[in-house]
């Protein structure tokens, strides 16, 4: 396993890449946005270290949506989709051996989840979330469906393109990350307000995963490629001496 | 023309949505089942040395309304100030836990090891406190903070310190309401706005 040493610093984070905190075409970001300034300063051991999880917390059905729900009786409905990637740092190393869950509505768009009213039918056959630990070089993968677009309570006709959420440990609780991957080709993505609370274009194009022919399997299902990177630590001799030294 | 840097932007985050909760604690969702059990239910098991907390508090938005859909995540110490991973570690502090504001109420409940103060590389400590993750709805990136304690000596503690709004320190620091007791709540925005964290 690729593992940071403990105490390295992390490089610190750079907003400007990460959506705005507050955007009102997100209202519900206007109430639940911090106003004031962020206090910013070095990483300590505090968000150096981290969790860690093992293999004996990933059943084998984990990382496969199309099963888990029905312990393999059933098959979900939905086109069938593999998602795989990497998870690597900043300095491109692989994060090995660390924790990617994912969650998503069916593929009416409907979540199983007691606040989602959409009219769109649960699947009994349908979860709707998994996870897995990545490998040595980093890499990951699930089985799943397309999820759904689906409506949304935001401005009057407000539709959340396809999506995929991810969420992810790294190896330090300084470079935990929740994100979502949204699909190549769906109109919606550039309709809609939250996608854009990223304002880099380039940003946001990142959380597009491609169709990725090479990892489809024939007659059985297609494939995106998602790669994740995570903050990465500073690694240089001169580092864990007290300022000034 | 310069040499090209090869580093990579970290990849940008979105919110957790209303749903996190199925991908993080699914069984708190309604999904029972589909794991043995939730991640991160406890951050010690039975035999954790030290003095047994329990924080309760809310995730106030800026008009006042506990929120009802957040979900937190803790990372700590043990009372040593020794993180999981580090030499010396207590075995029974995993030290994360997950938590989520209760429907209902928008209460949240976290029952721990009181945490240590830790050691600094460059020399110093930092007072005890557990570091607080909060993704919800309408939250872009997670935010962090920190729980410090109003009954611990936070005078030296370099981050407390660098709040130059001395009034604001406070909204750091759990109140204790009985023995073991203490309540830590966050407000996103407003007067008592709580101090997030970029570090």
């Amino acid at each position: 396993m690729a593992d940071s040493p403990l105490n390295a610093p992390l490089i610190p984070r750079n907003r400007a890449i990460h959506p705005v905190p507050c955007d009102p075409d997100y209202k519900t970001s206007v109430t639940r946005s911090p106003n004031l300034p962020l206090l910013s300063m070095d990483s300590t051991p505090t968000e150096e270290t981290g969790p860690r999880f093992g293999h004996a917390l990933i059943g084998p059905l984990d990382n496969n949506l199309i099963l888990n729900w029905t312990k393999g009786a059933a098959p979900a409905i939905g086109e069938r989709i593999l998602v795989h990637g990497r998870v690597m740092d900043q300095l491109r190393r692989p994060v090995a051996g660390t924790l990617v869950e994912i969650w998503q509505a069916n593929a009416g768009g409907r979540y199983r989840h007691v606040k989602d009213g959409y009219l769109a039918p649960l699947d009994p056959n349908f979860g709707g979330c998994g996870r897995t630990l990545t490998d040595d070089e980093g890499r990951y993968q699930f089985l799943t469906i397309r999820p759904g677009a689906y409506p949304w309570p935001n401005r009057v006709n407000d539709w959340r393109p396809m999506h995929i959420h991810f969420s992810v440990f790294g190896q330090s609780f300084g470079q935990r990350l929740i994100t979502q991957m949204y699909f190549e080709g769906d109109p919606l993505i550039d309709r809609c307000p939250i996608a854009h609370t990223i304002k880099s274009r380039a940003q946001l194009d990142r959380l597009v995963a491609p169709l990725d022919m090479a990892h489809a399997r024939p007659h059985d299902f297609l494939a995106y490629r998602f790669d994740i990177v995570l903050r990465g630590r500073r690694q240089t001799m001169f580092e864990n001496r007290p300022e000034g030294m | 023309m310069v040499q090209k840097l090869d580093w990579l932007d970290e990849t940008p985050s979105q919110t957790a949505g209303p749903y996190v909760h199925i991908g993080c604690i699914p069984t708190f969702a309604g999904l029972a089942g589909i794991y043995p059990e939730d991640l991160g239910l406890s951050p010690i098991a039975d035999g954790a040395e030290g003095e047994i907390i329990t924080i309760t508090g809310a995730v106030f938005d800026g008009t006042g309304w506990a929120i009802r859909d957040a979900m937190l995540e803790s990372w700590q110490p043990d009372a040593q100030g020794l993180f999981t991973g580090q030499p010396g570690t207590h075995p029974k502090v995993s030290g994360f836990a997950r938590f989520a504001a209760d429907g209902e109420s928008g209460e949240f409940s976290l029952r721990t090891v009181k945490p240590g103060s830790v050691a600094l590389p460059g020399g110093g400590r930092q007072a005890p406190h557990v570091a607080l993750w909060i993704v919800a709805r309408g939250i872009n990136i997670g935010l962090a903070t920190r729980i410090y304690f109003e009954d611990e000596d936070n005078s030296a503690d370099p981050l407390l310190a660098r709040i130059e709004q001395r009034h604001r320190v406070r909204t750091l620091l759990a109140k204790r309401t009985a023995p073991g007791q203490y309540r830590f709540d966050i407000h996103l925005q407003g007067d008592n706005e709580t101090v997030f964290l970029d570090l």
